[in-house]
């Protein structure tokens, strides 16, 4: 179910920049299981492209698509002008791949791992040797270099994913999660990577879960759900389609809740857990006149959270769900 | 670059990989050696005269020279085991993943494992003979030449053997497995005449023992060692090595073109 915002992009879309990837009904089913059913892509080169979906929508099957590691049931794709089908290894000597899984060797040191991407790109020696010290250097594994990969913490591990897949300066990147399972702090360092590799000109497909991280990054995003993409476009545009903002009032003492629930009217409610929910955009002129008003009814929530627009809406929006899940995640801001 | 180089250059590329991990990690390596050397005391102290007498009488140095090819093979089967090990194991890691997204020769994973593990095979065979010349091993009277043939009979086995056991570890899910599954390639020289004459076997065993590898490759050695009697042995050891190398190379090919889940 194609969103409006869709063609509205495709409209305005007259980006001169030829496409690093794009695709026409990208099919994949394993066994009687459609994985993707149909995806059309155009990802301009230098350009930040974000797959966003829950678990098993099928960014991962996508990337692997993409990056030739599986091949697809059907469909029209190119990935750096060459089309995937026919010269595959064209389009692998452009791209570089982080997956989900550390794709480091762990039984060798980082260092070593550097030296072997450069031989594997068929770089000189010396070239070799400088293109993974420079790379250590900038992703601060240098004094981490002599130790197996294995001894590597996650975020540690992620950096050297990262860096082996620069080894022979790919034009496209894709990386699949390259924030899950990282703490904040990690997280927003493989942020700050990524933002250097766009200054760089090189074109980034990534996929997450996270509706803040393509927020982030991504210059154009496409919500992946059952193996269609529901709804693409910028960040904005997006969060235009998801009316999932509200104010979340909880009760402790049900008899004070009926009475807000009566009294208030045009909310949803949650008996379950005694919470009232009230749409607003969660700005603060809305929030001051619903205080206002609750003041005014004598009413006194013992919680009040603002609630903004996260994928969770994003999907209930786009796959006609409307009704909010019985445990919805709040952001307290 | 051409086919050809880009082929040799990825694959030493890999080969270096393997070899690192090797050196890094021997406990593998070592633990299958184990087990022929084993073999090798138990049948010459504490079974030896026995055995001696079994097979026409001598002493204990007899029989050891009667046992040494056989060891000899079991010690490249032990040693492929830990290959198939090694490439299961590979194939769990994610680095595999990103060896097929690059633009590498295709083959070179699969034949640098091969080589690296062809390699290991050789270095254990000399570990394994230099036990046996410490415990007392002389070659009758073989040839420089003889001695070559031996070697690269040893060599041909080892490579068919390895590629067999890497589709063995391309085909299994984890280590265990690939343990377990390429255990036939130690099993094997245990039922041929590695310790004892196909004639000296019951009757409906002997099947078993005459029509399969390790017999005529086992008894191509003792000729060539020995100076005993070669006869057919020889070309049959040849083709049945070529016949699995090339068996082995297109199954190992077939799984490991197959798109990974």
């Amino acid at each position: 179910m194609p969103s409006s915002v869709m063609s509205m992009s495709r409209q305005g879309d007259g980006h001169p920049s030829p496409a690093a990837v794009s695709a026409i009904g990208l099919r994949k089913s394993y066994g009687d299981k459609t994985v993707l059913d149909g995806i059309d892509l155009h990802i301009p080169a230098g350009s930040v492209f974000a797959l966003l979906g829950p678990n098993g929508a099928g960014k991962t099957t996508a990337v692997k698509i993409l990056s030739t590691l599986i091949a697809a049931d059907d469909g029209q794709v190119q990935v750096a002008g060459h089309d995937l089908a026919a010269d595959p290894q064209a389009v692998r000597a452009a791209i570089g791949v982080t997956g989900q899984f550390s794709a480091v060797d762990g039984l060798i040191t980082g260092e070593e791992n550097m030296l072997l991407m450069a031989d594997l790109h068929h770089l000189s020696r010396r070239e070799g040797r400088r293109v993974a010290a420079e790379l250590l250097e900038r992703f601060d594994l240098t004094e981490a270099a002599k130790k197996p990969a294995s001894t590597y913490s996650g975020g540690m591990k992620r950096r050297l994913d990262i860096a082996m897949t620069l080894v022979g300066s790919p034009r496209i990147i894709f990386l699949d999660e390259p924030t899950t399972g990282l703490d904040p702090r990690s997280r927003h360092n493989m942020w700050q990577i990524i933002r250097e590799l766009v200054t760089g000109g090189v074109t980034v497909f990534l996929t997450t879960q996270y509706l803040e991280e393509a927020d982030e990054l991504a210059d154009r995003i496409a919500v992946l759900h059952d193996g269609k993409i529901a709804a693409e476009g910028t960040a904005e545009e997006l969060k235009r389609i998801v009316p999932g903002g509200h104010v979340r009032l909880r009760f402790t003492d049900p008899a004070a809740y009926r009475s807000a629930a009566t009294a208030l009217r045009e909310v949803t409610r949650d008996d379950e857990a005694l919470a009232l929910q009230i749409p607003s955009d969660g700005s603060q002129r809305e929030l001051r006149s619903l205080l206002d008003w609750l003041d005014s009814a004598g009413i006194e929530a013992d919680e009040l959270t603002v609630h903004t627009p996260d994928l969770d809406d994003v999907f209930f929006a786009l796959t006609g769900d409307a009704s909010i899940p019985a445990q919805p995640k709040e952001t307290a801001r | 670059m051409s086919t050809l180089s880009l082929a040799v250059r990825d694959s030493s590329t890999m080969l270096r990989r393997n070899l690192l991990h090797a050196r890094r990690y021997p406990s593998l390596t070592l633990n299958l050696l184990l087990s022929p050397i084993m073999l090798l005391l138990l049948f010459v102290y504490i079974f030896g005269d026995t055995m001696s007498a079994g097979i026409g009488g001598g002493d204990r140095s007899t029989y050891l020279a009667y046992l040494f090819p056989g060891i000899l093979l079991l010690t490249i089967g032990g040693t492929t085991i830990g290959s198939a090990v090694s490439v299961a194991m590979d194939m769990t890691e994610g680095i595999i993943a990103r060896f097929r997204t690059l633009a590498i020769h295709r083959g070179s994973v699969l034949i640098g494992h091969v080589v690296g593990s062809v390699l290991q095979c050789m270095l254990s065979v000399a570990l394994v003979g230099a036990v046996a010349v410490a415990i007392g091993f002389r070659s009758t009277d073989a040839t420089a030449l003889e001695w070559l043939a031996a070697f690269g009979l040893l060599a041909l086995v080892s490579l068919a053997l390895t590629w067999i056991a890497v589709g063995m570890g391309l085909s299994s899910p984890n280590a265990e497995a690939a343990s377990n599954n390429a255990l036939p390639l130690m099993v094997l020289p245990l039922l041929s005449s590695a310790f004892v004459p196909v004639d000296a076997m019951p009757g409906w065993f002997q099947p078993v023992a005459e029509y399969q590898p390790f017999t005529p490759a086992i008894e191509t050695l003792r000729g060539l060692l020995l100076g005993t009697e070669i006869g057919h042995n020889g070309w049959l050891a040849v083709v049945w090595c070529v016949g699995l190398a090339v068996l082995g190379y297109a199954w190992s090919k077939s799984l490991f073109d197959r798109d990974p889940k």
